[in-house]
């Protein structure tokens, strides 16, 4: 088996800009490993537009987006294995991985790049009580058979999140035949985007209801039913129960990042993201091990994806080729006041080019209006800018110049948080 | 006319129909599901109890030693995942010890070996997240913990090889007595055996009552299970269960042997046989009770919650033997069954034996090859298995990485899976934690190819479960 | 006068717009903060338009169905019409993206493109 600078896992929106960011850093021999048929990754079952605002600067569906980026991919040459699944990557950066074509098969590359993306939350880690019959389906599962194999999995549908999938799949449903009869979210607040909720329910005409659950699941075979009830301090309130009939049950209840294989290799994750905890490089616990995309934390746009990735692919260059500092001190970067987490949660400062600037990746924890996002190093503010509008369905984004922080080098962490204006 | 008819292919039903198999017999399982194990013993605990709770004396008590005891053999014979693990009984008051003691009594008398004693710093040093206030424990090192999804088809995947008949989708409605044997009626018509054994787990008093005025009643006992992810299967060693005290019976929370945690069952009696919808109250209890034993027990990697139902008898017993000529029940089957499996199987078919002397049959093979688990092999073989049967080298469940070979061989078994369920049975494809969400669509794919159906007709778990309701645009 | 509040799907900002009706006339335009705002809310009540994503058959191809779109957007009042006139519509592989799979869609000018390629069986 030919040996790899750079192997990147994952050959979806994050990988393939990873390596096409890669090889423009420099870095020649680069494989993208990738579990399914097809680059792309989810997108590929992302029909709807959306896509590719910020990045080509006009709307774009899911596969549209993919195939800019997998022409940049195969344009420079670079290499992939698509049906291959990567079965463990150990902490000493071996990756073994497997296909029908090559069996079993080892690599030892200088540096990997994570980009496996997230999972749907089942229903069995959600706990709703009731029967397991068939028609409950993750969003995703029920995106996949109407988008890419033309298949209806149901007919009078409930949806339970308001994340984007769910939203996304409540117009795509309705399209396709099916009634949608009601949206519920557990939280008082959507945890998709806001056109989402307009173009995908506000336009059918589809009831969302917040701070609503499924409490009951009915039917032996197929749904039957389900129950909703409202939902107050994150309990059911008796009495306030719906029946609908229905034979099916789509669920759209978060993302989990997978990193079954970063685990494994031992790196460290952050609790709040479930995703690894990265420094300003995107570089894990593991020196040499980068990360980037869903896998890294729960993206609202690919665009970000793809820029955070291409950051990440520009980093692992550096490291391959040598000319990136390792050594020097490491800030932590907290994120406080309703700020959830910060992507990228530690600084190097010796790591950091005096002339460029450092993209810190946030959500919040509930939605807030009129606030300042302000970063502080020590009791110094850097930075800050007012959000008339911010929910934690949406990332929010700060770009520091780097030589603000290396301007105070006596501070012992960076902070990121939420004031009045 | 079939020697003998079993109905039912849950655990009970298979051991029977596998130690029949040792003679020559005409035999058939009739199954009102559309595969075996989809009763009591496709959602239990998944234990393989030492033998030390039944009641001296009590039937149940004897098959569960013995069926314990023979456990080890069987699973080596017939390639099943089981594991010796252990088990402890612990004690959360001082006021209870008398009733540890008597437990300890109980299963000596049984027969169980190694019962002894453990006290708390020994018992902190067997299980480090053992609750502060458990105070000692009864440690049983024979108990242990087994697949029970694996149990039964290796039991009726080896009853096929020699010559046991299996039809599903056949619920039987009524049984009468004819010359020389019994007419059994089911919606894909009217069969005959000289013998009839009821296997029928829950539905086991209807069968009996079909037969005979001394009417039976089986209660369907429902029980509620977390099931929490591989990444926390290290959070017990030993199967903990908590003496039934001042605090109330507790639940078990045990590792399974595919490195899962399980946690329940609540003990709920119901009316409707079929009903396997788990509750909030259920839930909540089993949450509640299952951090009295152990400490910060990781509820929160749940990756799915079901519920079973245990076939119970008012007596709490076994109840096995002939009530008619040629008609014999084994009923009553609910926890210690699973365990006892093996036992029931040899008793059940000595007492048929013993009402139709068959002869021993000289081809029987008792031996089982499970399916092939390419993990378990070193690299090199690894991929010379890919390379002489690629479809091996295609990873399908993510979560549990089961490969699309080891799909094909679970459909092309006998009895094979015809459902998404039958292969997740079979196979742990969409056990994981996403739970199919990704694999789903695929084995449906698979299956609809290998068994030559459209993807229209493939179930999750027999008619009237299936997926897929129509096309896109077909109702516009 | 009266008020209508409108969600901007220009951007993912999703700007809350407030707009001040006399009647047809719209009086004020606030909440936005671009163009894109005042002309989405503009737009809005006159003459709102979609882009319609869906899928179409596919025959001889690795996939059955092929993704979709209208090229550009379309009259909202139209979405229904749109899918439904897809129903029956089939495209032999190989499908390669952005061929034309049903040019002017119902009148409207706009074509129905496909957004991904399917490769032949």
């Amino acid at each position: 088996m030919k040996e790899y600078d750079l192997v990147i896992i994952g050959g979806g929106p994050a990988g393939l800009a990873a390596a096409a960011a890669a090889r423009d850093a420099g870095v020649q021999k680069i494989l993208i490993l990738e579990r399914d048929n097809e680059l792309g990754g989810i997108l590929n079952q992302c029909i709807h537009n959306g896509f590719g605002l910020h990045t080509f600067k006009e709307e774009l569906t899911g596969p549209e987006y993919a195939a800019r980026f997998i022409e940049q991919v195969k344009a420079r040459g670079i290499d992939y294995k698509l049906n291959t699944m990567v079965l463990d990557l150990a902490s000493d950066k071996t990756v073994t991985a497997m296909n029908r074509e090559d069996g079993l098969f080892q690599l030892h590359p200088t540096a990997v790049l994570l980009a496996m993306g997230c999972r749907e939350r089942p229903r069995g880690a959600l706990n709703i009580p009731g029967s397991r019959p068939a028609g409950i389906y993750t969003a995703g599962t029920a995106q996949r058979l109407v988008n890419m194999e033309g298949y209806l999995p149901g007919r009078k549908v409930v949806i339970l999140g308001s994340g984007d999938i769910g939203l996304i799949m409540a117009r795509r449903m309705t399209l396709e035949g099916a009634e949608v009869q009601v949206v519920a979210e557990l939280m008082p607040y959507s945890g998709g985007l806001k056109r989402n909720i307009v173009q995908c329910l506000d336009d059918f005409g589809i009831p969302l209801k917040l701070s609503h659950t499924v409490v009951e699941i009915r039917g032996k075979k197929r749904v039957e039913g389900v129950t909703l009830a409202r939902v107050e301090n994150g309990k059911p309130v008796a009495g306030t129960e719906e029946s609908y009939d229905c034979d099916t049950l789509l669920l759209s209840c978060g993302l989990i990042p997978e990193n079954e294989l970063s685990r494994g290799a031992g790196v460290m994750l952050n609790p709040v993201t479930n995703g690894p905890a990265v420094n300003e490089s995107l570089e894990t616990s593991i020196p040499g091990v980068f990360a980037a995309g869903n896998v890294l934390h729960v993206h609202d746009l690919v665009d970000y994806v793809s820029e955070e990735a291409a950051d990440a692919g520009r980093h692992a260059a550096g490291y391959i080729h040598g000319v990136r500092e390792t050594g020097g001190r490491t800030l932590p970067i907290q994120g406080k006041d309703g700020v959830r987490y910060t992507v990228p949660s530690a600084v190097r400062p010796e790591a950091l080019d005096p002339n460029g600037s450092m993209t810190l990746r946030f959500r919040v924890d509930g939605v807030y209006q009129d606030k300042k996002i302000a970063v502080y190093a020590g009791d110094t503010l850097l930075y800050s800018r007012k959000r008339r509008i911010m929910a934690p369905g949406e990332m929010e984004t700060v770009q520091l110049k780097c030589q603000a922080i290396l301007e105070h080098p006596d501070a012992d962490a960076l902070c990121v948080k939420l004031e009045g204006v | 006319m079939y020697d003998v008819i079993i109905i039912g292919a849950g655990v009970s039903g298979c051991a029977i129909a596998r130690e029949l198999s040792r003679k020559q017999a005409n035999i058939l399982v009739v199954e009102r599901e559309e595969d075996v194990c989809c009763g009591t013993s496709k959602a239990n605990s998944a234990i393989v109890h030492a033998g030390y709770d039944a009641k001296h004396g009590s039937l149940m008590a004897k098959l569960n030693v013995q069926g314990s005891q023979m456990m080890p053999q069987l699973a080596k014979d017939l390639d099943i995942h089981f594991k010796v693990n252990g088990s402890l009984v612990i004690m959360m008051s001082e006021e209870d010890r008398p009733d540890l003691v008597r437990l300890y009594e109980n299963g000596k008398a049984n027969g169980v070996q190694g019962l002894r004693i453990v006290e708390r710093d020994e018992l902190r040093q067997m299980e480090p997240n053992i609750s502060d206030d458990a105070v000692a424990a009864l440690y049983a090192p024979t108990g242990g913990i087994i697949c029970p999804f694996g149990l039964t088809f290796a039991l009726a995947e080896n009853a096929a090889k020699n010559g046991v008949q299996f039809q599903f989708d056949s619920e039987v409605t009524d049984i009468v007595p004819i010359s020389g044997g019994w007419k059994v009626t089911t919606p894909k018509g009217e069969l005959e055996g000289r013998v009839v054994v009821n296997a029928a787990g829950v539905h086991a008093d209807e069968i009996h009552n079909m037969i005979t005025e001394d009417r039976m009643k089986i209660t369907p006992r429902r029980g509620d299970y977390f099931l929490l992810d591989r990444a926390v299967g290290g959070f017990v060693s030993h199967t903990i269960f908590q003496l039934p005290g001042k605090l109330g019976k507790g639940v078990l929370v045990a590792p399974t042997v595919h490195g899962n945690i399980i946690v329940g069952p609540t003990a709920i009696d119901i009316e409707d046989k079929d009903d396997t919808a788990t509750t909030q109250m259920g839930l909540d209890e089993v949450r509640a009770k299952s951090g009295i034993a152990v400490k910060d027990l990781p509820l929160r990697q749940t990756i799915t919650s079901f519920a079973g139902l245990r076939a119970h008898e008012a007596r709490h017993e076994f109840f096995i033997g002939e009530v008619k000529p040629g008609f014999v029940d084994c009923a009553g089957i609910e926890s210690p069954g699973l365990s006892s499996a093996p036992a029931i199987g040899v008793m059940v078919a000595g007492i048929v034996d013993d009402i139709l002397h068959l002869a021993e049959d000289p081809t029987f093979d008792g031996t089982r090859k499970g399916i092939l688990d390419p993990k378990t092999l070193p690299m090199e073989a690894r991929s010379a298995l890919i390379q002489q049967a690629p479809a091996y080298g295609t990873v399908i469940c993510r979560c549990e990485t089961i490969t699309e070979g080891e799909i094909i061989d679970a459909i092309h078994r006998t009895p094979g899976a015809r459902s998404v369920d039958g292969v997740k049975r079979r196979t742990r494809a969409g056990m994981g934690r996403c739970q199919g969400g990704f694999c789903s669509p695929k084995v449906m794919e698979i299956l609809s190819r290998e068994l030559g159906v459209p993807m229209s007709e493939i179930t999750k778990a027999g008619a009237g479960s299936g997926f897929i309701v129509g096309i896109n645009k077909d109702a516009l | 006068m009266k008020t209508v509040n409108l969600t901007c799907i220009g951007c993912p900002l999703g700007c809350a717009i407030t707009l001040e009706m006399e009647g047809e006339e719209i009086v004020s335009i606030t909440g936005n903060t671009c163009k894109i705002g005042e002309n989405h809310a503009r737009k809005e009540m006159t003459n709102p338009t979609r882009i319609v994503t869906s899928t179409v058959k596919v025959t001889g191809g690795q996939l059955p169905v092929v993704s979709v779109k209208t090229a550009a957007d379309i009259p909202k009042d139209k979405i229904f019409a749109c899918v439904r006139a897809l129903q029956t519509v089939q495209i032999a592989a190989p499908v390669s993206i952005g061929q034309v799979i049903v040019p002017d869609i119902l009148g409207t000018g706009v074509d129905i493109v496909a957004t991904r390629n399917v490769a032949r069986q």
